[in-house]
């Protein structure tokens, strides 16, 4: 890095440190439009699983902590800004988003799922439960050979830059419409309007949508896990690094490990999952 | 009509503040367009090609790339293009990142590159002879400057003048992609959590229209006060 | 410096789309702009007013709201989707294009208009003194004269058309802005991503630059 780089850092790096990041408190960054991982109510307020567990993480940490909204499609680059300190927004751990930055364990699972309006020609496919993509074999094959034969030349609606986009996008059900939207609250719109024929997300999202909107709005195909949708969800941290601030992160990574070792041991994730999702999606 | 109430129950005092905010950032971002538009049309008018060129090149580019691609340019590259471009003009200091800053920049040196237009436009159509007057007058350049050049300059630069204030203040509906809450922002909110997109994408448009209208009201005023002995 | 190599061929794939939506809307656009031009020129009171608020209304607000308001708000309506209405607002691309044309026939009404105003009325008694009808004076003697008045002012309203198609990417079309954001937003590299898709955008605004004043000297008259 250029001398002319190193200085900027530097200044903005203490700056920075005078500023907000004095000992011990924390931003968390969530977006507050993924029902039931975090939403608003009415008030506006940031309600929802990951928001409730946040605040529960913070007091096991001992750190004092603040929510913060941001919109998904700059969750990433508004940590790397330095907006906030961690992403809980129901962000999958997935080797590509680890290039970037680095996760926490795991605290739930998130399976996703395909959903249709009922009566669409999509409902009854003939495939497995669910299929893990990591594990592969020939079921995960003949499902997804059944997959791009129902799909093929379908419209399917996603949220941009989620793990659900970049499994159509990798070519496993084929050739696709894939239509992308910056919510998914946008993509539920457009599937119950009749513009997608599909749409892949959090198979608890369609049911928390289906629920608050009254839409028939049907789940259909496989559960997926694994591969392109990544292993679980996690807290999202910046990679550790030199300065002050990268050791800082590093040690919040840490903090963050244990704390969610609390939390998974004395039930509190289980709690909050059945509370929020009405099963045990805890990991 | 109760979905729009003042209060708790409706959404009457969001958009309000809404709409000050989209004032606000409109404001803002056309001040820093002229605050540039100042520095590049003295380069656009020099004499010495490179500056020209320099000129050139910021109006050309700001005015000819979509205004979206500009905004992501600074929503993504955050914080370290608004220091950097901010320390090509001195100002060392630490700035906050937040969406208003974002949006007021990006804004702001789109609405520079259509400013130096016309400030060059309206400094070369004063008439030279008020340039060669004020120099046999023995006036100098600072001087028959501010008290000349630019009183006239202002006037011409008027009407373009209200009209980069509507193509700045129509923008700002861009910036609701960063996050910010003005008027655009807010109704995306309203219509996702009412579920009812039409009322309130509609009363978006009858805020800016309400904008635009007391917009040209104020430019015509402005332009017939400067307009006194002509 | 790779990334933008990388990304040009994806790039140059998603400025087909922008070209169909800009020359698409252009065109249409431009006869939803003579019809209101006129309007506006014509003696009905009525007309002349529905073409002002058409054209105050499209001007005095922003794209994204037109296009917000036609793909988002239209498609929530019941009775719409029910309707033969739902062939063209059910799918982005044709309600992008509409959004297009009504809002660059609103400016080109504009242009028009003040050009059909700036004819010589000389002109116009000569055409009648030489027996012209209405159909001959209006193409052979008044449009050509549009053409010519309009042009500048055209071209640069092509070139706001061009920059409006960016906002096709927030009704989720991938056109050059919508593949650019998508690449910035995978590889948090904005600088580079700017530049490439930027660049192709001056291109485009260059070429339309160098087409108007190609048509402004085979529309001038022999010097």
């Amino acid at each position: 890095m250029s001398m002319f780089k190193k200085t900027i850092l530097t200044i903005f790096a203490s700056l920075l440190l005078m500023g907000n990041v004095l000992a011990d408190k924390v931003k968390i960054g969530t977006e507050g439009a993924y029902p039931p991982w975090n939403s608003k109510d009415e008030s506006g307020k940031l309600i929802g699983f990951e928001v409730e567990l946040a605040n529960w993480l913070c007091i096991y940490m001992k750190h004092d902590c603040t929510i913060v909204e941001q919109d998904w499609d700059g969750m990433i680059p508004a940590l790397l800004m330095r907006k906030f300190d961690a992403i809980m927004a129901g962000m999958s751990i997935t080797a590509e988003r680890q290039k970037t930055i680095t996760f926490s364990q795991g605290y739930a699972d998130e399976v996703a799922q395909l959903a249709v309006m009922k009566g669409s020609d999509l409902e009854g496919m003939d495939t497995p439960s669910g299929i893990n993509l990591s594990l592969g074999g020939s079921d995960v094959k003949s499902a997804l050979k059944t997959l791009t034969g129902v799909l093929a030349g379908k419209t399917v609606c996603v949220q941009t830059a989620t793990i659900h986009q970049n499994f159509l996008d990798s070519g496993d059900v084929g050739k696709i419409d894939v239509r992308t939207y910056k919510t998914q609250d946008e993509v539920n719109l457009d599937l119950a309007a009749g513009r997608c024929d599909a749409a892949l997300a959090a198979a608890v999202s369609f049911t928390d949508y289906a629920e608050k909107s009254g839409k028939s709005v049907v789940l259909v195909g496989p559960t997926f896990s694994g591969g392109a949708f990544g292993n679980g969800v996690g807290v999202g941290i910046r990679q550790a690094g030199d300065d002050v601030i990268g050791q800082r992160d590093a040690q919040l990574l840490e903090d963050f490990n244990k704390a969610i070792d609390t939390a998974r041991a004395n039930g509190k994730i289980s709690e909050l999952a059945i509370k929020w999702f009405g099963f045990d999606a805890s990991m | 009509m109760g979905l729009l109430a003042y209060g708790d129950t409706g959404w009457g005092d969001e958009f309000f503040f809404a709409t000050l905010m989209t004032i606000a950032v409109s404001v803002a971002a056309i001040f820093i367009g002229f605050f540039l538009a100042a520095i590049f049309a003295s380069l656009k008018l020099s004499k010495i090609k490179a500056l020209n060129l320099i000129g050139s090149f910021y109006t050309t580019v700001f005015r000819g790339v979509p205004e979206l691609l500009v905004i992501y340019l600074f929503f993504f590259g955050g914080s370290g293009a608004v220091m950097y471009v901010a320390k090509i003009f001195g100002y060392d200091g630490y700035i906050e990142i937040n969406a208003f800053i974002t949006g007021a920049v990006s804004i702001g040196i789109i609405s520079g590159a259509y400013s130096t237009e016309v400030f060059r436009g309206a400094i070369q159509s004063i008439n030279k002879g008020q340039f060669e007057a004020s120099q046999v007058l023995g006036f100098k350049k600072k001087i028959y400057y501010y008290k000349i050049i630019i009183p006239q300059m202002l006037r011409l630069a008027l009407p373009n003048i209200s009209n980069v204030w509507q193509i700045t203040l129509k923008d700002t509906s861009l910036i609701s992609v960063t996050g910010l809450v003005e008027i655009m922002r807010m109704s995306y909110i309203a219509a996702g959590s009412t579920r009812d997109p039409l009322f309130f994408y509609s009363f978006a448009a009858v805020l800016y229209l309400f904008l635009t209208f007391l917009s040209m009201q104020l430019f015509n005023k402005l332009e017939k006060n400067y307009s006194k002995g002509y | 410096m790779d990334l933008m190599i990388e990304s040009l061929p994806k790039l140059l794939n998603a400025t087909k789309l922008t070209i169909q939506l800009t020359l698409l809307s252009l065109f249409f656009g431009i006869f939803v702009g003579v019809f209101f031009a006129i309007l506006r020129t014509g003696k009905n009171k009525f007309f002349y007013y529905i073409a002002y608020y058409y054209s105050y209304i499209l001007r005095g607000t922003p794209l994204l709201v037109q296009i917000f308001i036609i793909y988002f708000g239209l498609g929530q309506v019941e009775w719409i989707r029910e309707s033969f209405l739902w062939v063209v607002l059910k799918e982005p691309y044709s309600c992008a294009i509409l959004a297009f044309t009504l809002n660059t026939g609103a400016y080109s009404s504009e242009i028009f208009r003040s050009a059909f105003e700036t004819i010589n009325k000389g002109v116009l008694e000569a055409a009648a003194g030489l027996g012209l009808n209405k159909i001959h004076t209006f193409f052979k003697i008044k449009l050509p004269i549009v053409i010519k008045q309009s042009l500048p002012a055209y071209g640069n309203e092509m070139i706001l058309m061009l920059k409006g198609t960016s906002l096709a990417s927030t009704v989720t079309l991938l056109d050059l802005t919508g593949v650019a954001k998508y690449i910035i937003s995978t590889t948090f590299r904005p600088v580079e991503v700017f530049i490439v898709a930027g660049s192709i955008y001056l291109i485009m605004t260059f070429i339309i630059h160098s087409f108007i004043k190609y048509l402004e000297k085979k529309f001038s008259y022999p010097q």
